[in-house]
């Protein structure tokens, strides 16, 4: 299935992209996702921080299964106000 | 409202169109850009957003305040985009029948706004620039 990942803040410079479309196994967590991602975009492994998750506009888990998901957001720690 | 704006704040037509007759008290907090952070001298910061989240989460805290305290009408506006030294980023405004609820609720909006609306900060200062991942 296809989930539709987006970064903001800093994980834009990271990545080098402010979203993507990619295919994940049906079974997929968000932990499994984010693996995936740091296989594409090496510099993830290495932030010294963990980033927030949010499916479909609402935090989740690591363990948030994707299945229904069609968006995955990943923040990094928020500093808005 | 409430929501994310990307042109100036306006403190005060916010109170005007936030209080009522039965109001006795409106409480306004306003974040306003400084000119240092961590001893460098800032020139200007960009504030983005996740903007479908940030107004869901905006509109689900003016919610919840309205459930704790016993409050009127909620402001709360963010501002996003570039913002110069001494613009103001962030109004809560809280009107109420009295001052104690408006204040407590009014804290309580900037402190949760912080901790759970995405919003980011990059700042730009003299010599560099640099986002701001927590506060």
């Amino acid at each position: 299935m296809k989930v539709e990942v987006r970064y903001f803040a800093g994980l834009v410079d990271h990545t080098g992209r402010t979203r993507d479309s990619l295919h994940v196994a049906d079974d997929a967590d968000v932990r499994e996702l984010w693996r995936e991602l740091v296989r594409r975009y090496p510099r993830l492994g290495d932030l010294g921080y963990r980033p927030l998750v949010a499916c479909d506009l609402e935090y989740a888990d690591w363990e948030q299964a994707l299945a229904g998901v069609r968006e995955v957001a990943f923040l990094p720690p928020l500093s808005g106000g | 409202l409430i929501g994310l704006q990307d042109s100036p704040l306006e403190p005060q037509r916010l109170i005007d169109e936030l209080r009522s007759d039965g109001d006795g008290a409106v409480v306004v907090f306003v974040g306003t850009v400084r000119d240092h952070n961590r001893g460098r001298r800032v020139r200007y910061l960009e504030y983005h957003a996740y903007p479908e989240m940030a107004e869901r989460e905006l509109r689900r805290l003016a919610a919840e305040a309205r459930e704790r305290y016993s409050i009127g009408d909620v402001a709360l506006v963010h501002r996003t985009g570039r913002l110069d030294v001494g613009e103001a980023s962030v109004v809560v405004a809280v009107a109420a029948p009295h001052r104690a609820a408006a204040f407590e609720a009014c804290r309580f909006l900037i402190d949760t706004l912080k901790r759970t609306v995405p919003i980011w900060k990059k700042e730009f200062f003299e010599g560099g620039e640099a986002w701001i991942e927590g506060s």
